[in-house]
């Protein structure tokens, strides 16, 4: 069995009957959807696609709220044989203008055959497709169940391991470009191995509440244990936001045992959650709450052991992972044999000499969460700025071999040759290794992480760029860490031909609506500055890092 | 009493969301569709305004559709205490 329709038919023949996926809901009762539930669900939406002229091989894009359409269409564009792509749901901040130009994008680069949303969205849909061969338009109040379950009829059971089963993408203008073609095959290799590295068992439970167009969402919190038979209980990313505690709640009224959080949740739940809403709440069965997808900090670990320990949570159950969309998911896994190994380094020779001595009581010392080892079949290097490999304990740019890389980013191959280096895959993330196990110390691309969510700063400053008054091509915009909240926040600094200041601050407020209604972050830090403000490059271009230096000695906002 | 509530919502908003603390927040001003408020923190502005004044915005109402400006949001609260 090495293709998704293979597993999932095999699930459906052997276990019908077994719960797959339990959906939450904050204002509707719970939904148990089992295997039969699955492969009927995804058979009325094979069919449907099928008859709507989808072709296997072709993309379908699923916009589609935290519900059961979402599993039936992802399964059911398999089925097919064609590529399912999950987008994210337009927010109510989101302005619709700028959702329709990034669907637009998105069009244009995967010429989808098909998209599945919903009858309120449609419109929407139709808007950003008018421009491009329009993609069929399938809604999903249309789209019954069938029963009769017809392999003639699902394409999908001829396609081959090597074939492309899925793309996912980042979010904007610049992560639309790069949809992360991934195969059958290279999913099935990432599951063995990580679920070897998680020692995975029968009696596992995941729970999680992460967005589905989100690689650790898709992979962690969806397609593994689907595929691998360990029951899911998913929440919605909206929801949780708004009520935290209900994922504790979830694990214990199900006795969950896995579940992966990017860093700024571990801060998130430990300072939102009120002791009134954990009436009852036992956290004993979690064995792994895996900290994933953005800088992973000693501090948030603490914080959130310190205040759930007493409704029973193990310390040995804080675990950590080195992923990327590019690899499937999982590159390295600390914390599930043994507690995560924290490794105390010198703080100057970190800094001035870029290696990572051990602390030696003379200078500051800095807590490094370790990533852990890398998963069976991964290879880890660390390349110096000219790709050649560095010894222990130096940093340098963090390069991986594995065997469930990606066939490349769709319809982009000028993008997918310059990410991969004589078959190595250059992650554009700052690390060292030490006794075999990776720390991730920085980054080398410019990218900002808020909340486990890649931003290209390049998508923002283009935004902010956009307002009246701002010189055109100057603007930076940049990540700066905030402790508090275990994640980034957004800064942009823009310069004004204008020199008055009370004009400054009307930009400023422009450019701040302007980038929290037409991106998916909130912006935190803006400044307007007078011309000439900002550092260039010897080429001409802006330098975000020495600008973000600059801004932050010119300005450091408030701890 | 409403103009209070206004005045003491607005402050927190300023100072501990918006991190602006000379800001000042229009009566009609759009906080959840306009992103000034962000998903983030929308918790916090239920836990202040339970603190604060004893009223429950339960998560499920933590939506533009609920309330999206201070008038509204005051008129909430309001509402609740005198019920």
């Amino acid at each position: 069995m090495s293709t998704f329709p293979e597993v999932l038919l095999q699930a459906y023949r052997d276990v019908p009957e077994r719960v797959a996926i339990r959906l939450l809901h904050s204002s509707v009762p719970e939904q148990a959807i089992t295997y039969r539930h699955l492969m009927e669900g995804a058979s009325g939406y094979a069919y449907a696609l099928g008859e709507a002229g989808v072709k296997p091989g072709e993309v379908v894009v699923l916009i589609l709220e935290h519900g059961e359409a979402l599993p039936f269409a992802f399964f059911g564009a398999v089925l097919l044989g064609a590529i399912p792509s999950i987008m994210p749901f337009l927010t109510e901040k989101l302005s619709p203008e700028q959702y329709r130009a990034s669907l637009a994008a998105l069009f244009k680069i995967t010429s989808p055959g098909a998209v599945v949303t919903d009858q309120a969205f449609a419109s929407e849909v139709i808007l950003a497709g008018s421009g491009h061969t329009p993609p069929a338009i399938l809604l999903r109040e249309q789209i019954i169940p069938s029963e009769n379950i017809d392999l003639q009829r699902s394409p999908g059971f001829g396609r081959k391991p090597e074939a492309i089963v899925l793309l996912q993408h980042s979010s904007g203008t610049t992560g639309l470009q790069k949809g992360v073609a991934l195969s059958h095959r290279a999913v099935f290799n990432q599951l063995n191995s990580y679920s070897r590295a998680l020692r995975l068992r029968n009696d596992d439970l995941v729970v999680s509440w992460l967005p589905l167009y989100h690689d650790m969402g898709l992979i962690a919190g969806f397609i593994l244990p689907i595929l691998r038979r360990i029951p899911l209980v998913l929440m919605s990313p909206f929801d949780w936001v708004r009520a935290p505690q209900r994922l504790l709640q979830a694990v214990s009224r199900y006795r969950g045992t896995l579940t992966w959080l990017p860093n700024f949740a571990y801060n998130f739940c430990a300072q939102k959650i009120r002791p009134s809403q954990l009436d009852g709440v036992d956290l004993s069965s979690w064995r792994a709450v895996i900290n994933c997808s953005e800088p992973m900090y000693w501090a948030s670990h603490h914080m959130f052991l310190d205040r759930f320990q007493s409704y029973g949570l193990q310390p040995q159950a804080l675990a950590t992972c080195y992923a990327m969309a590019e690899m499937v998911f999982a590159v390295t896994q600390g914390g599930i044999d043994s507690p995560v190994t924290v490794d105390a380094v010198d703080e100057r020779s970190l800094v001035t000499h870029q290696v990572a001595g051990p602390a030696t009581g003379d200078n500051e010392a800095i807590q490094m969460l370790s990533a852990g080892l890398p998963i069976e079949n991964t290879e880890l290097r660390i390349l110096d700025l000219n790709g050649q490999a560095l010894p222990e304990r130096h940093i340098g740019e963090i390069a991986i071999q594995s065997d469930c890389m990606l066939t490349g980013y769709y319809k982009r191959p000028d993008l997918t040759e310059k990410a991969l280096l004589d078959g190595w895959y250059l992650s554009g993330d700052l690390g060292y290794l030490a006794d075999g196990e990776l720390y991730i110390t920085g980054r080398k691309k410019d990218l900002i992480i808020v909340g486990g969510k890649n931003i290209y700063p390049q998508d923002l400053e283009r935004v902010a760029g956009d307002v009246s008054g701002v010189h055109p091509g100057r603007v930076v915009a940049f990540g700066v860490f905030n402790p508090e909240i275990g994640t980034e926040e957004v800064a942009i600094v823009a310069e004004s031909d204008a020199n008055d200041p009370k004009r400054h601050l009307e930009i400023a407020e422009q450019i701040r609506q302007r980038v929290n209604r037409g991106t998916d972050v909130a912006l935190r830090y803006i400044q307007v500055v007078e011309r000439g403000w900002l550092l260039k490059t010897s080429s001409g271009k802006i330098a975000r890092s020495a600008n973000r230096d600059k801004f932050l000695s010119a300005y450091r906002p408030p701890a | 009493m409403q103009n209070n509530i206004a005045t003491t919502l607005s402050q927190f908003i300023a100072t501990q969301i918006l991190k602006q603390p000379f800001r000042i927040l229009a009566p009609n001003e759009k906080l959840i569709s306009s992103g000034l408020i962000d998903s983030f923190h929308l918790v916090d502005l239920a836990l202040y305004v339970e603190d604060t004044f004893g009223v429950h915005i339960d998560d499920t109402e933590l939506n533009a559709d609920t309330f999206d400006n201070l008038e509204q949001l005051t008129a909430l609260i309001h509402n609740r205490l005198v019920k």
